[in-house]
């Protein structure tokens, strides 16, 4: 579980920062910033493979930050985190490209297991754009 | 609406349709009657004062012709000549041959002595002097008398006829034959009850009436005042009405009388009344049968709306409460779940601290690393319950998945298994072996069939059995489920009424009356329809008919 970068997106600064902490401790290349549009101008500069994103969050939401980062990277994989009645808007989330979503409180293996998919998948399509000599 | 309402606006209704018909039928009717039956007794009247005006005229002439016939007689002829009895005799059987008016004929002297006499009584040399009659015609030169019984003890009326001559005055006296002018005057006698007779000033008869009275009796007269022309009336005279004219000849102070009975004349009115009273009796049933027709129908038909109505509002009010319910239990659950997360993280960082292995050879390391996984596994607990509750608001949605209906019945069962088995109620299942799956929401159905089972059970109470069937009705794609219980049955009256809201058999507090309602409005609303069927003693049986769709429609 090394080699790539995970950024995780959720305006609740306690548990931003301990799931930051607790990922790192396991070896995680990982950051934490507290709002979609933070999350934005952030990947202006670096580069991330998998975000976790919460959806309901002040100012921006999940499902636009979402869209938004799917304009700018479209191989860039997120996980929705849901807090709320919102299997919908989980679902919607996936609709609108997220890989998965998962319903708060999750417990932190689940979380890494989706983590592992989805740079997995990550992979695949990126040698999948490579093999079809599609240019990004 | 309660039933009682509904009779209520019933009879309402059939009063003031009623009212609003028959008012003016009857209006018609009697109006119509009226106006005939005034026309009618008119044109009565009518021909009975020209019946009365010609047999008026017809005696008049007749007296007239007879007056001037002794006038003839006594101007053309001496006394001298006249009081020869051979000579009276020739010119009175001269007479006869051409009119049978007169019975006898007599001369009389200015001192009242009967000088000459012809006829069938032996007068001659009786004297009248003291007569009342042989004044009057002293007096006036004519006279007719009242009918009187007079010397020959028989009835009898003279007309008398004085002449001058010099100076001595003589008098010539016919009888008139009563019988003639009986004749004459019944001859107005009309119909079975009709009357027709003569009566003096003083109500004595001068003819033989047809009923009530005899010759020279009294009788009960309309009126005896002199009056001119003809009088027609409804009187009411022995105890009997009746039509009168009456009239008063020209030259004797008698009054004519015709009488007829308005019943014998009136009888094509009442014929016309009766015809008219069937007529609207005929239009009266017709009218209320209508009514009553119209009106059940229309009852019927608001009692099957108001029904829908209840329905839909149960089942409106119903989805109603659960969606206000989803939505708070969907706000509880999101804001306990964000600090239940942050818990949940808080606790992982002090599980991985707590991995390090400085800290593991702390002396509370155990009660630290214990309390630390119990508030982890209580967190899991509280994460349970407020995801439940997300799918509790989730469920208000009615969901499509693929449902096996014998599992899901088997699965019911379950549930009430032990309720049944302590109350000796045995639960026999029957299914279809290879019945399709349907796209439904089988928490719903559950509902709908823990219902009806529910309900099954309550109502045998103890000993007894349920039928649960399925089948696969494969030509109109449909699953049918019947359930059904030996229990006392529902009675015929009640049994159109079970799916209605809050129509319960239940003591009060132990059914909302909402079961039903519920599981026909789910039912509904899944495509399918329940039906019930019951039989006093023999138990009831619900069936339930779900269509069986394969695939979503879009």
């Amino acid at each position: 579980m090394e080699g790539f970068r995970v950024l995780v997106v959720d305006d609740e600064l306690d548990f931003l920062e301990t799931i930051v902490k607790r990922l790192q401790r396991r070896k995680i290349d990982v950051s934490g910033v507290e709002s979609g549009k933070a999350a934005l101008d952030l990947l202006e500069h670096q580069h991330f493979d998998v975000v976790i994103l919460d959806v309901r969050m002040p100012g921006m939401d999940g499902l636009e930050t979402l869209k938004e980062m799917k304009k700018k990277r479209p191989l860039m994989e997120v996980i929705m985190l849901t807090g709320h009645a919102s299997v919908e808007s989980g679902m919607q989330g996936m609709q609108l490209g997220a890989f998965d979503y998962v319903m708060k409180p999750a417990s932190i293996n689940d979380l890494l297991e989706k983590i592992q998919q989805a740079y997995e998948r990550k992979l695949l399509h990126e040698k999948h754009v490579k093999d079809t000599q599609f240019i990004r | 609406m309660e039933r009682k309402d509904y009779r209520k606006l019933y009879w309402k209704i059939i009063a003031t349709t009623l009212s609003f018909s028959l008012v003016p039928l009857f209006t018609l009717g009697a109006t119509i009657y009226y106006q005939f039956r005034v026309s009618y007794t008119a044109k009565i009247m009518e021909s009975l004062r020209t019946l009365t005006d010609n047999r008026r005229n017809a005696i008049d002439l007749f007296f007239d012709e007879r007056v001037s016939q002794l006038y003839t007689l006594a101007y053309t002829h001496s006394f001298d000549q006249l009081g020869d009895a051979k000579y009276l005799d020739q010119v009175f059987t001269l007479m006869q041959t051409r009119s049978k008016s007169f019975v006898d004929i007599g001369i009389i002297d200015q001192d009242g002595n009967h000088v000459a006499y012809v006829g069938p009584y032996n007068l001659e040399g009786v004297n009248y002097k003291n007569e009342s009659w042989f004044h009057e015609v002293m007096l006036r030169g004519v006279y007719i008398s009242d009918v009187f019984m007079g010397f020959r003890k028989f009835p009898h009326f003279i007309i008398a006829v004085m002449r001058r001559e010099g100076d001595r005055n003589w008098i010539l006296r016919a009888t008139i034959d009563t019988q003639i002018f009986d004749t004459m005057v019944k001859a107005a006698q009309v119909g079975k009850r009709g009357d027709a007779y003569v009566v003096n000033r003083e109500g004595v008869l001068q003819t033989a009436p047809r009923f009530g009275g005899k010759l020279l009796g009294k009788i009960e007269a309309p009126g005896s005042s002199q009056f001119s022309g003809i009088h027609v009336e409804e009187m009411r005279l022995n105890g009997e009405a009746a039509l009168f004219a009456t009239t008063w000849l020209k030259n004797k102070d008698w009054m004519l009388v015709i009488k007829e009975d308005p019943r014998e004349e009136l009888s094509p009115l009442f014929e016309a009344r009766y015809m008219m009273i069937g007529i609207i009796a005929l239009g009266v049933l017709v009218i209320v049968l209508g009514t009553v027709f119209v009106t059940r129908a229309t009852v019927g038909q608001l009692i099957q709306t108001d029904r829908e109505k209840a329905m839909l509002d149960a089942s409106l009010e119903q989805s109603g409460k659960m969606a206000a319910l989803g939505k708070l239990a969907a706000g509880i659950a999101h804001e306990v779940n964000n600090p239940l997360a942050v818990i949940k993280e808080k606790v992982g960082w002090i599980m991985d601290l707590l991995s390090e292995e400085d800290i593991s050879k702390s002396e509370n390391f155990k009660e630290f690393d214990d309390a630390v996984h119990k508030i982890d596994h209580h967190v899991d607990r509280a994460k349970k319950v407020t995801h439940r509750l997300l799918g509790f608001a989730r469920r208000m949605e009615p969901i499509k998945e693929k449902v096996d209906i014998n599992k899901l019945l088997d699965e019911t069962i379950d549930f009430l298994e032990n309720e049944a088995h302590y109350r000796n109620i045995t639960i026999h299942s029957d299914y279809y072996p290879d019945l399709p799956t349907t796209l439904s929401d089988s928490s719903q159905l559950q509902q709908v069939i823990l219902n009806i089972l529910n309900n099954a059970i309550d109502a045998i109470g103890k000993d007894g059995e349920i039928n649960v069937k399925t089948k696969h009705n494969s030509k109109d794609e449909q699953i049918v489920v019947t359930i059904a219980d030996n229990g006392p049955g529902i009675p015929n009256d009640r049994l159109d009424r079970v799916f209605d809201p809050f129509f319960t058999t239940k003591e009060v507090g132990m059914g909302t009356g909402l079961g039903l309602s519920i599981s026909y409005t789910i039912v509904d609303k899944l495509g399918g329809r329940i039906m019930v069927a019951s039989e006093m003693g023999k138990g009831t049986a619900f069936t339930i008919y779900l269509p069986v769709i394969k695939q979503e429609k879009v």
